[in-house]
């Protein structure tokens, strides 16, 4: 790999991971958020109000965090992969472009009112300005999804002689095959780390005995919720997802599942293996057979095609990492079900306020989501290449003519530095937030 | 097809310049002017309750560009690639340093703040002046030397300077003693323009003393103005042509004076509002007739060898700008109703409102 390409990639990589804490928070709670306004105008209880207001001010320095990290992602695309944005601007400018017009827009007009304007305007009006920043974020997200998508698979498109892609067929962007799964699976893996957060501000206010009221209504939202979004996460919105990877990506979906050899009469599950790239397979294995093979096609002996398959310029150029990240995401929805679900009974059984042990646990497990959606996301990319318009534009294409491997690693350390005094600030206002609590309900 | 994305860009972005303009200079006010606590609060309020509205058009701007002139943004954005990045980072400390000052109540935190808000307001209106130097200049596309271009024709890079500081050399950098010039302009028409935002929105107790702030300065401007006018010459020769060839376009600059001659009765005017409108009219007419001097052309080359890039070169398919047209249409529309909204409730002076909390 060289030098140029090696820095963009790792500013990329860095600058996007670090995006991404945020907006999945604020995908997920802006539906919450809705939700306890919505109970409030039904029920007229206090509580539902002083909550919703309360994860408005996590939601907004989430959002200043998400805004003020998502505008150099923008400018990447032109600073960075200059090539890139020359060749296909004219197809992912059209998503992009609408992203600002439509969605950013909705989401910080309508976030200003809503964190200011609650007495300017009653209450009906506040719910709407909350319901229209839940739909910007949505619709923001389903913009930069369907960016991806493209990237992904590209779709609708022509290509010029002069090697530029334009866009042929505008409806196709949204009806490409990969956008809708996508999109969903997302939205639901971002309404799991919402949950777990408000679920886990429940358990801190009950452990610590201190707006223990508040508490129990954030825990058993979040429990709810949370199990159900945990569920939809794995399906049906992940299987689609699968069988579209083995469709349209096949060598990526070899490297996740760690398949070096494809087999005859069906392909086992791994469930447990380090692959070794060398030796080409995998070491100290624990798989179940078959399971693969009916999993993607329903079909127990149906042959599943491994890396065997494929020319070695087309492989992914980090297989272990896609293959761990994979692993490591589905190993933790599935661990999310269980004990989701098990919460959920102990609700239903008016235990969970009082059995410590799943208290401590549900504090504690709020890291976990965040890793999951961003392994997920590792997989989407990494599995990408080494295109970055799938099948048709390779990642060392891309990149940016002019810009040496020294701007970019002094641009790099830079973000980083400024990152990490932003990470700080973020925890602190966040653990300050949290310590104050919801404002105490008018009874 | 090209020249009504031509025009829609460069609204968006103008308005970007007018709306997010007041509040770069509201910083740089804060900076200079802003000592009692309660003035410091309400004169930073002003610009953070709008920041993040206004930062969005050049969020849309950026994303319009990308589609409509891709070979442009390609280009301008690698080529000057490190005040861009510059650029960012100071959008990042501006916007958590207005977003964070009120969250503790220690002076220590909040005087840190209040310096990062104004240093980086400051340093953002200076580097958006020298851009438009920049765009004005021009730069050596192909990055020719001896007649031999070094990348591909529309493609460069430039250093943030030369050591020479000089406009006219072969391998001009980002800041040399022309665009500085520009940098400055930009400073002091925003600081104007916060300056009278500042007087509409809030009741600080330097509003009386603004007024006179914004008299100086507009001096200062009709001076840099002229000043600059002739070194525009040196620079780039042909800088008049098009106003030659099309007398209409005169429109522009004269926009542009009619705005600095308005602002000299700052202290006469009733109604606050329309100082704050004649500086947008200095802000438009000055990037209206930067851009109507190098029509067609966006980006001027400076050498022989290689072309300038012009609209009609840097734009995707007309497909491709014809469909963006329909919801980009729409788009905007909506976008000036949200913001119409926006301002309708937040209408008055700031501190007289009453926030739920
Ligand atoms: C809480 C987070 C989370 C959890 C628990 C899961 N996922 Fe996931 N997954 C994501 C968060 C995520 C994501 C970050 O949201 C991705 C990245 C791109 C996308 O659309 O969603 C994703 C992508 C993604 C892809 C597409 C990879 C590609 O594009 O190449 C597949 C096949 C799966 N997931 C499958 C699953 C399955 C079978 C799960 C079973 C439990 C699962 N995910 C749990
Ligand atoms: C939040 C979710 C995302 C994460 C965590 C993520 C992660 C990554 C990673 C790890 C890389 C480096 C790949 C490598 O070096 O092999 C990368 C590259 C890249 N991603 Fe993403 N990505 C995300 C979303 C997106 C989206 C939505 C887009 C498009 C709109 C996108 C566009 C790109 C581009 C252009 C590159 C650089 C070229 C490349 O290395 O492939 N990413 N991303
Ligand atoms: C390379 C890819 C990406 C780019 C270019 C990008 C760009 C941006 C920009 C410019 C902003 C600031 C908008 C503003 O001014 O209000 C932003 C914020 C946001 N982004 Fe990203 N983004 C990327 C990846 C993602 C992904 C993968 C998601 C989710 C699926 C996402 C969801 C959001 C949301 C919801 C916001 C609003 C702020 C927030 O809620 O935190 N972005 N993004």
């Amino acid at each position: 790999m060289n030098d140029m390409l090696f820095f963009d990639r790792l500013q990329f990589a860095f600058t996007i991971t670090f995006h991404y804490i945020f907006p999945q928070l604020t995908m997920g709670l802006s539906l919450l958020i809705v939700y306890f306004k919505w109970k409030y105008l039904r029920t007229k209880i206090e509580k539902y109000n002083s909550a919703a207001i309360f994860f408005m001010k996590i939601f907004a320095i989430n959002f200043t965090m998400g805004v003020v990290t998502g505008i150099p992602m923008e400018f990447q695309f032109g600073t960075n992969w200059a090539k890139f944005s020359e060749l296909t601007g004219g197809i992912i400018g059209q998503t992009l472009a609408m992203e600002g017009l439509f969605s950013f827009f909705l989401e910080s007009s309508f976030l200003v009112l809503f964190i200011f304007g609650e007495k300017l305007m009653g209450q009906k009006l506040h719910f709407l300005t909350g319901f229209l920043v839940f739909l910007g974020s949505w619709a923001s997200g389903f913009l930069i999804l369907a960016t991806n998508a493209w990237m992904q698979h590209p779709v609708g498109y022509e290509i010029l002689e002069n090697g530029k892609y334009v866009l042929e067929n505008f409806s196709a962007l949204f009806k490409n095959p990969w956008l809708v799964p996508a999109f969903l699976h997302n939205q639901m893996a971002s309404l799991v780390t919402s949950s777990f957060v408000v679920a886990s501000i429940g358990a801190f206010y009950i452990l610590r005995k201190k707006h223990v009221e508040s508490g129990k209504l954030f825990l058993k939202t979040g429990v709810v919720f949370g199990f159900i979004s945990s569920l939809l996460v794995a399906f049906p919105t992940g299987d689609w997802n699968a069988k579209n990877v083995v469709k349209y990506q096949p060598a990526s979906f070899a490297s996740m599942e760690g398949i070096f050899q494809s087999e005859k009469g069906g392909a086992e599950i791994v469930l447990i293996g380090q692959p070794n790239m060398v030796e080409k397979k995998l070491d100290n294995k624990i798989a179940v057979p078959n399971v693969l093979s009916f999993l993607t096609y329903q079909n127990w002996n149906q042959e599943i095609a491994g890396l065997d398959q494929f020319k070695e310029e087309d492989l992914p150029n980090n297989i272990p990492m896609l293959y761990y990240s994979y692993h490591i995401m589905v190993g933790l929805g599935t661990i999310f079900i269980g004990l989701m679900a098990l919460s959920l009974f102990f609700l239903y059984r008016k235990k969970l306020f009082n059995s410590k042990p799943l208290l401590w646990f549900i504090m504690f497990l709020v890291p976990f989501p965040y890793i999951a959606n961003l392994l997920g996301w590792y997989v989407a990319e990494l599995g990408r290449q080494p295109y970055l318009v799938y099948g048709l534009l390779r990642t060392s294409v891309g990149v940016s003519p002019t810009v040496s491997s020294g701007n970019t690693l002094f641009t790099l350390l830079g973000f980083m530095g400024l990152y990490f005094l932003l990470g700080l600030l973020f925890l602190i206002l966040v653990g300050k937030t949290i310590n104050q609590g919801p404002r105490p309900t008018k009874i | 097809m090209e020249i009504y994305w031509y025009i829609i860009i460069a609204v968006v972005l103008g308005i970007f310049f007018v709306l997010d303009g007041y509040d770069f200079g509201v910083g740089i006010i804060h900076l200079f002017f802003a000592k009692k606590e309660k003035d410091k609060v309400v004169i930073a309020k002003s610009a953070g309750l709008f920041w993040d509205s206004n930062e969005v058009w050049l969020v849309a701007g950026g994303g319009m560009l990308f589609m409509a002139f891709p070979t442009l943004y390609a280009s301008a954005f690698s080529g000057f690639y490190l005040p861009l990045i510059i650029v960012l980072w100071l959008i990042i400390f501006r916007a958590i340093s207005l977003e964070f000052r009120n969250k503790f109540n220690y002076q220590m935190w909040k005087d840190m703040w209040d310096k990062a808000f104004g240093i980086s307001s400051l340093l953002l209106a200076l580097f958006f002046g020298i851009a438009l130097g920049n765009v004005v200049r021009g730069v050596n596309l192909g990055s020719v030397t001896n007649g031999i271009s070094a990348y591909e024709a529309h493609y460069f890079f430039l250093p943030l300077w030369d050591s020479s500081f000089s406009p006219l050399t072969e391998h001009p950098g980002v800041i040399d003693w022309f665009t500085i010039i520009i940098g400055f302009i930009s400073v002091v028409t925003l600081a104007i323009h916060g300056a009278n935002w500042i007087i509409l929105k809030t009741n600080s107790s330097v509003n009386t003393k603004l007024k006179s702030v914004v008299f100086k300065l507009t001096i200062v401007l009709a001076i840099l103005t002229v000043f600059s006018l002739a070194i525009w010459q040196v620079v780039n020769p042909n800088s008049l042509n098009n106003f030659l060839d099309k007398p209409y376009l005169i429109i522009f600059p004269i926009i542009y004076f009619t705005g600095i001659i308005g602002l000299f009765f700052v202290k006469k005017f009733k109604k606050d509002i329309y100082s704050m409108l004649f500086s947008t009219l200095v802000i438009l007419g000055g990037i209206t007739s930067s851009l109507a001097s190098l029509f067609p052309v966006i980006l001027p080359s400076t050498n022989k060898v290689n072309n300038s890039l012009t609209i009609y070169n840097t734009s995707t398919s007309q497909y491709g700008l014809s469909v963006a047209l329909f919801w980009g249409i729409i788009g905007i529309i909506l976008m000036i109703i949200y913001a119409i909204v926006q301002y309708r409730f937040m209408k008055g002076k700031i501190d007289e409102m009453d926030y739920g909390h």
